[in-house]
């Protein structure tokens, strides 16, 4: 239920719904798309990437002298978990050996195992929490894939590389649009639900940027289809795949003719850390959403604190596109309960609308992300001051849900969206007469371990794919792109790497490249007390932080996650309640 | 759910903890037992919430945080109810005297099967999960779905062999676990439920021939050559084609 201070504006909404609804029924654009140089004002202008602080140069390491986003930047010269010399003793004697080391187990990891095991490779998973644990098990709306008579791999190639402003890398854009259609047949055959037609045919909706409809779907509950199907398809080989729970990789090791041999794994439970020598090592940890760049709520899973990124960097793989954030222009900011929980642009390509506090369309309602979370936080701003104020102190716009099936018809809203339906029911908000409060959230890595259409990086033996990755999406990511880069690239790097591991021959392993990068940092002056990677963020209020404090002197318990408690990037202590 | 930080700390958004504005009810502090520890919790809070604001850092019982994941399944009871009642953690707010648990890891012995070889029918749910057929029907499961899912008759469905049905009176499930911990017969429905929703996917869904056309469209290479013109454009050819194409 709203209150009553809210009731004004939803009456302004409810008064121009007709009008709204008239023109959405027309086939003309419910409010003008912007052009090239509309996008670069409002980009440049309210983009949070645009703010003075938001970017910084880094002083070590691959990307040495380029500006990354800042929290990047201190998370990258930052200080290892590891005392190397300490190990030593453990590389000669590794805890386990395999084939083919996969860190993260989400939708990617999923999908690089199940492809090894194709290719006669037995691969190892290890992974931060339990299997699945992942952003992929959240998506929601859907999935492009070029699967529709009206489109084309093509035509999804040009959306997708105009969405991330021509920067992205082309040959990963083409792998991505090319592999779509039979990912959606691969999936389908491992037992995923498509919403179809009548007919058998696809269901495909708009998403941010598209100009066919493209977005094909499971509901508002694709990630949890796809990840759980991925996830039980793994579980039915166990004889094949190893599955180590709670058992984050915190650092790469080499081997001495600089090949990637495997990771140091580190148990949440008891503290200690594993080596595991690996013929080949793939990253798909995902992104960095709990970092919670410039202080913004997220969207993003528990884990998602950017490991792969520190342990990639550290062993000398190069970055791309580190200083872009995907704010997901939808992000609930009432009732405060669920502030910066998705909602899915499917809401939008099925036909709601932003709407100011007059309740008056301020932007075309599928603009690309980045540019449609810059406009909405531009209404919400001084300079225009159109926003909605909640009693908490946030502002934001509505989003209008009730068009949706004033549009498709009674139920549609109930049947496509089950899932937003139910997180607003819990508050007593029926979306399907109300519309919802929202502000942008932090959401997606755009950039990360640059990568080839192999999935190679710089470093023999190192594969990443998925969020972790950098290139494919430019410096924006559409809606849909990211279910579709995981189930393309996992099904990639499986393959690759599985391929390389049949023929390596590795050296003795070495943790020297974590001693060269704490060298560089001393050499450059870099004072930082953050452990890095992080692992997982910290809720705790301020005053019980600082009790925890008192024991830094000795080694404390979990140190890593300790130390993002203090001075970290990582919300810089901002996100007490 | 996520509600862990802040909107963005400049602008209007700017410090929101805090802001007392006039109309703002303080938060109200309630009492829960967290797993046996009473604390002192923000009454507005989810049960996740109100566990990391005790100081704890979760590291079993918290994944998505936005109801998907099933990781942070929790029972609890309230003051002068006898009731076992069941939530997420990061979706349940929490109520005076409210003594909860985590339930954070649900044993159980998953069918191991190549989905290939299987038929969406009752043989099946026979051959894997034999312990559907001791269902007596009590609904316990049902009551303790904290998705308020109707599970007794979705594991009916699949007695009966309606995949289609356990298919889609499942579709929202989350996989906690908690109906199979209460379930008085023993039954792992949510992991029968996995099985009805690949079997529906796999040999009972409509087939699109429109999938079929354009896989072996891009087999036979006949977009090779747009790629190759469009790769090969620079950035304001490929800035020109993309704001002159058309929407559907």
């Amino acid at each position: 239920m709203y209150p009553d201070y809210l009731k004004d504006s939803l009456e302004k909404v409810n008064q121009t719904r007709s009008k709204r609804l008239e023109l959405a029924k027309s086939d003309k654009p419910v409010y003008t798309p912007m052009n090239a140089e509309e996008r670069e004002e409002v980009l440049s202008g309210y983009h949070p990437d645009s703010a003075s602080a938001a970017r910084s140069h880094i002083r070590i390491g691959p990307n040495k002298g380029e500006q990354l986003t800042t929290e990047i930047t201190d998370l990258l010269e930052a200080h290892s978990m590891l005392d190397p010399k300490r190990m030593e003793a453990n590389l000669d004697n590794p805890d386990y050996e395999t084939d083919m080391l996969i860190i993260g187990g989400g939708g990617a990891g999923c999908w690089a195992a199940i492809t090894a095991i194709k290719n006669g490779i037995k691969p190892m998973i290890a992974t931060k929490l339990r299997l699945g644990d992942a952003n992929s098990m959240m998506s929601e709306g859907g999935m492009q894939a070029a699967v529709a008579p009206q489109d084309s791999p093509t035509r999804h190639y040009l959306d997708a590389i105009g969405g991330g402003h021509f920067d992205n890398k082309p040959e990963l854009v083409r792998a991505l649009t090319e592999d779509g259609p039979e990912v959606v047949r691969e999936l389908e055959n491992l037992g995923v639900m498509w919403d179809k037609m009548e007919d058998g045919s696809l269901q495909v909706l708009h998403g941010g940027g598209t100009s066919r409809k493209r977005m094909v779907s499971c509901r508002d509950y694709i990630g949890a289809i796809i990840m759980r199907t991925l996830m039980d398809e793994v579980e039915n080989h166990p004889d094949e795949i190893s599955i180590r729970e709670f058992e984050p990789a915190i650092e790469l090791l080499l081997d001495d003719k600089g090949q990637c041999a495997g990771a140091v794994l580190y148990n949440l439970d008891t503290e200690q850390f594993m080596v595991v020598r690996a013929k080949s090592t793939v990253i798909t940890t995902g992104g960095f959403g709990r970092l919670h760049i410039r202080g913004f709520a997220t969207t993003n899973h528990y884990g998602a604190t950017g490991d792969g990124l520190v342990m990639a960097y550290r062993a000398g793989a190069n970055l791309k596109f580190m200083d872009s954030v995907q704010y997901h222009p939808t992000g609930a900011i009432y009732p405060e309960q669920i502030a910066g929980f998705l909602i899915t642009e499917k809401i939008r390509g099925a036909g709601g609308q932003p709407l100011n506090k007059d309740g008056e369309l301020f932007v075309f309602p599928r603009e690309p992300r980045d540019v449609e979370s810059a406009a909405i936080i531009r209404e919400c701003s001084s300079d225009r001051n159109m926003g909605v104020d909640t009693a908490s102190g946030r502002s934001g716009v509505w989003l209008d849900s009730p068009l949706i099936d004033m549009i498709h018809g009674e139920g549609y809203t109930r049947h496509q969206f089950p899932g937003m339906c139910r997180a607003f029911d819990n508050y007593d908000i029926d979306i399907v007469k109300q519309p919802m409060l929202i502000y942008p959230s932090l959401h997606y890595q755009n950039g990360g371990v640059e990568i080839n259409e192999r999935c190679e990086t710089n470093i023999p033996g190192l594969f990443i794919a998925g969020e972790a990755s950098g290139g494919v999406h430019g410096r924006n990511r559409l809606m849909g792109n990211s279910v579709l880069d995981y189930n393309v690239f996992g099904r990639r790097v499986g393959k690759q790497a599985s391929e390389y591991s049949k023929s390596v021959e590795l050296g003795k392993l070495s943790l020297d490249h974590v001693i060269a990068y704490d060298g560089e940092m001393a050499e450059q002056g870099i004072d930082s007390d953050l452990i890095s990677p992080v692992i997982l963020p910290s809720y705790t209020p301020e005053d019980v932080r600082l009790h925890q404090l008192a024991r830094l002197g000795n080694i404390p318990a979990r140190h890593s996650i300790l130390r993002s408690r203090i001075g970290c990037g990582c919300g810089n202590g901002k996100e007490g309640k | 759910m996520s509600g862990d930080q802040q909107n963005e700390t400049d602008d209007k958004n700017k410090a929101v903890s805090d802001t007392n504005q006039p109309g703002q009810p303080q938060a109200r502090m309630v009492t829960v037992s967290i797993m046996g520890k009473p604390a002192l919790v923000p009454d507005d809070s989810t049960i996740m919430r109100a566990i990391e604001y005790s100081g704890q850092q979760i590291i079993r019982g918290a994944g998505c945080r936005e109801g998907f994941c099933g990781a942070c399944g929790t029972i609890y009871r309230l003051p002068g109810d006898y009731r076992i009642h069941t939530g997420l953690a990061c979706t349940t707010l929490v109520q005076e005297g409210m003594a909860l648990s985590q339930i954070p890891s649900v044993p159980l012995e998953k069918a191991v099967y190549d989905l290939e070889k299987l038929t969406p029918d009752v043989d099946t749910i026979k051959e894997l999960y034999p312990v559907t057929f001791r269902c007596v029907a009590c609904g316990t499961c049902t009551k303790a779905c904290p998705q308020g899912l109707q599970v007794m008759d979705y594991i009916q469905s699949a007695m009966r062999g309606d995949i289609a049905e356990l298919m889609e009176l499942s579709y929202e499930c989350v996989g906690c676990g908690l109906c199979a911990l209460r379930c008085p017969s023993e039954i792992i429905q949510h992991k029968i439920a996995i099985l009805g929703k690949r079997l529906y996917g796999r040999y009972l869904r409509k087939e699109s021939k429109e999938l079929d056309i354009r896989i072996q469209q891009v087999k036979n290479h006949e977009y090779d050559g747009e790629y190759a013109e469009l790769m090969s454009l620079d950035r304001g050819a490929l800035s020109e084609r993309y704001y002159a194409r058309d929407t559907e």
